[in-house]
């Protein structure tokens, strides 16, 4: 507990969170795109393979990706269209991701819902289905399968299930909007995800830098007595999966090991609500809500946004970058991804684009490490990141795993907090690269 | 051969000149790993404020001194920073010396050293304790004693008489009576830790109380920076109020020395007010780079320190055992920081449900 009473956890950091610059904005929609780039893979796991050939009509909706390997989420095209091409295009990560590249009509329909079955009559399976159907991924970043969370081994019994509501990331605020605007939605979809596992409990985990969401939230919930509404330490990063159970549940999850370890499941704000869309009109996870923000951005806006839309588009409806804007990032600046041009498209995953003027962006040089012991102070993961730096710059690889290379998540607070301008973070992945590759031998 | 980097130079000019037709990009975006933003901290600014924090004692200390006391501050960073500037030109590394850590070593010497020095002591000191004490283990970061107090040991062993004599006796404080100090004088000219030193062998009789203005406010007998204990704690106020110091470790190493001075029979107050106590505990055994990295490590620093200063000042022929108590326990830092470690997130769980498990198993 922190001072105020607040759950929360040890170690973290507070960077300027800078909310305020979108808080206050109305999710909006944005603008159809004439050309989407969907990339067949957006979640952890099994390929999937198109499903559509060039020339082919896609509808709103319709599956283009898919596979039967049990670790994946197909994807669906976000408009009415023609494909144009299947092809190898560069995501956001900078890597190569193969796409389906679609043209969009000009008019366009409004999706057509199927109807279904009342909620309340849906079983744990039917929900796990739709969530399947629908490709659902953990929309906080991580883009993990849905219904794979939603299946934990039988004897692992979840008796929690988690709404992560932290959005701890700065100058986001899409999950915040979103308990605002859809607070009923947000509760339906929660109910769905405790019915699937069979929760007694459900939580909704928010920082109180939200306190008119966890009015709206709470307002909502007085008549559910297993649904809780939480507040947390405004405290980076207080929405790690590990960091929240914690937080609001007191259980920590062991290195390597899964949530359903310690009985709890935890979904974002985003995943629930596109679940309750999921369950109530068969609409399948082709769009999202997320923050165009930053110093960078003239008109920082919330907008609902078809997955396949370029940043460039999505920049542009916020009015465009200040003149001398220095950095594009796809996703939160503590662990988003920052882009060479504002090419790359949207996927389920990215819950914002953030441009930072010059003046955020740090160009100093790496110095020496004077073991101030800032890093270890606001380690989440109780690790020593000095030393997991120290190990990979004399390339001592088991020595590395030792100081929990592998069990760091890559928050960045060591790299934010550090005088010296140390990146672990970078130093990090390339020890995890090597120690999987020494595994491999 | 005149023409080869000629040529060379020339190919490198047309591998960087742009293709003519290609259009220039209309923005240049920067890329990085994350995270994109970052503290405003650097190691400068953490070293200027530790600087600011020694300002009042050094000055004070400057003013009872007067111009000797200035002279060897100042070599004592001269020499420092001037070793720290030529060992890196020979290394063909960047110099660092705006850094401010050179000037921060040489300045914490200098405060350890008596007022009354020929000028080529703290000179050689500054430069022994960057050579020896930091530049031969590989630079900022990677020393394993405190450099200025390597620089201090040296020229204490070498030159010790002038180092044990050169005190001011005389005073100048303004807080302070000079009869005070005469009266005190007039019962022995030695240093307060000495006097009492006498004292327990049955030589002198001289109350520790008597003591207690001098060390506060104006302390005739002492190195520049053991004038006032006062203003050493004003600057331990202003580094913990920054956040740059831990504060377990001053704490933790003053609490040592006075509980087992009161159990050996010595004034408590005295104890932590007499000698270099005080400014070794806030400025020397807080340095980051030599001391363990974990809240409990900085613990167990801090009162190993504690013990060595007493057992120092009480059983050993030297009236004053900080530098040595500090130096001893930096060489212990390592090993600390290999044993006791933080445990990583879930590990306890870990341990936990496996010995469950294995319970398990064993009663099937």
């Amino acid at each position: 507990m922190s001072k105020q009473g607040f759950k929360t956890f040890k170690g973290g950091i507070h960077p300027p969170y800078n909310k305020e610059l979108a808080s206050g904005k109305a999710i909006t929609r944005a603008p159809v795109p004439a050309e989407l780039v969907i990339p067949l893979n957006q979640h952890i796991g099994a390929p999937n393979e198109p499903l559509v050939s060039p020339g082919d009509r896609v509808t709103v909706g319709q599956k283009i990706g898919g596979t039967d390997a049990f670790v994946s989420a197909p994807v669906h095209s976000s408009v009415a269209g023609t494909v144009k091409a299947i092809e190898d295009r560069p995501s956001f990560t900078g890597q190569i991701a193969k796409s389906v590249v679609i043209t969009a009509d000009a008019e366009q329909p409004a999706f057509e819902g199927k109807p279904s079955k009342p909620l309340g009559e849906l079983t744990a399976d039917d929900i796990r289905e739709i969530a399947k159907e629908a490709g659902l991924v953990g929309m906080g970043g991580a883009a993990f399968p849905t219904h794979v969370k939603l299946s934990p081994p039988k004897d692992k019994p979840v008796d929690t299930v988690i709404i992560n509501a932290a959005e701890c990331e700065p100058f986001l605020t899409c999950d915040h909007r979103t308990m605002l605007e859809r607070p009923s939605d947000l509760v339906e979809g929660l109910k769905l995800l405790m019915k699937a596992v069979g929760a007694k409990k459900g939580i909704i985990g928010i920082e109180a830098n939200k306190m008119d969401a966890v009015d709206t939230v709470r307002s909502h919930v007085s008549a559910e007595p297993t649904i809780e509404v939480d507040v947390c330490d405004v405290k980076y990063p207080e929405g790690s999966e590990k960091q929240l159970i914690w937080a609001l549940t007191g259980r920590k999850v062991p290195p390597g090991k899964l949530p359903s370890e310690v009985g709890c499941l935890v979904q974002n704000v985003g995943t629930a609500v596109a679940l309750f869309e999921a369950a109530t009109m068969g609409k399948p996870l082709y769009e999202r809500v997320l923050t165009v923000s930053g110093q960078g951005i003239k008109e920082p806006a919330n907008l609902r946004v078809l997955v396949g839309t370029p940043a460039s588009v999505l920049v542009e409806a916020a009015g465009g970058m200040v003149s001398g804007a220095a950095k594009l990032i796809m996703g939160g600046p503590m662990t988003g991804w920052a882009q060479e041009d504002d090419t790359a498209s949207v996927v389920k995953g990215t819950s914002g684009i953030v441009a930072l003027p010059p003046e955020l962006v740090d160009v100093r040089d790496e110095h020496a490490c004077v073991r101030c012991g800032k890093c270890v102070d606001v380690c989440p993961m109780t690790l020593m990141p000095n030393f997991i730096v120290d190990s990979v710059q004399k390339e001592e690889w088991e020595k590395a795993e030792l100081w929990g290379a592998v069990d760091c998540f890559e928050c960045g607070c060591c790299s934010f907090t550090c005088p010296a301008y140390i990146p672990h973070v970078d130093y990090v992945r390339k020890a995890k690269a090597e120690i999987a590759a020494l595994k491999k031998r | 051969m005149p023409e080869e980097p000629l040529e060379k130079e020339q190919e490198t000019e047309e591998i960087e000149a742009p293709p003519a037709s290609a259009e220039a990009p209309a923005r240049m975006l920067s890329i990085g790993v994350s995270p994109h933003i970052r503290d405003k901290d650097t190691t400068t600014g953490i070293m200027g404020w530790v600087i600011l924090a020694l300002l009042p004692v050094t000055v004070y200390g400057i003013y009872m001194g007067g111009l000797s006391a200035f002279i060897v501050v100042l070599m004592s960073i001269v020499g420092a920073v001037a070793t720290e500037a030529g060992i890196q030109r020979l290394r063909h590394m960047p110099v660092t010396i705006l850094d401010l850590s050179a000037v921060l070593t040489g300045l914490l010497l200098g405060l350890t050293l008596p007022p009354k020095l020929p000028f080529w002591i703290p000179l050689l000191g500054g430069a022994v304790a960057i050579a020896l004490g930091k530049q031969i283990f590989g630079g900022l970061g990677h020393n394993i004693f405190n450099p200025a107090l390597v620089g201090r040991a040296v020229i204490f062993v070498s030159y010790s008489k002038y180092m044990t004599t050169s005190y001011l006796a005389t005073p100048k404080a303004p807080l302070i009576t000079s009869q005070s100090i005469k009266a005190i004088n007039s019962v022995t000219g030695a240093t307060p830790l000495a006097a009492q030193g006498l004292v327990r062998k049955g030589e002198l009789t001289i109350s520790a109380s008597r003591y207690y203005k001098p060390l506060l406010f104006g302390n005739p007998w002492g190195c520049i920076g053991e004038v006032s204990a006062v203003l050493i704690l004003v600057g331990l106020a202003v580094l913990l109020y920054k956040g740059l110091v831990d504060w377990r470790i001053p704490v933790c190493y003053v609490g040592t020395v006075v509980i087992l001075s009161w159990i050996l029979g010595m004034d408590p107050l005295f104890a932590a007010l007499a000698g270099g106590l005080l400014i070794g505990a806030c400025f020397m055994a807080t340095d980051y780079v030599t001391n363990p990295m974990t809240a409990w490590g900085k613990v167990i620093f801090a009162v190993g320190c504690g013990v060595m200063t007493t057992i120092l000042r009480f059983y050993s022929n030297l009236p004053e055992g900080v530098m040595f108590a500090i130096l001893f326990m930096n060489g212990l830092t390592p090993l600390i920081d290999r044993y006791v470690r933080p445990v990583p997130y879930g590990v306890r769980a870990l341990r936990r449900m496996e010995a469950e498990a294995e319970k398990l198993g064993d009663a099937a």
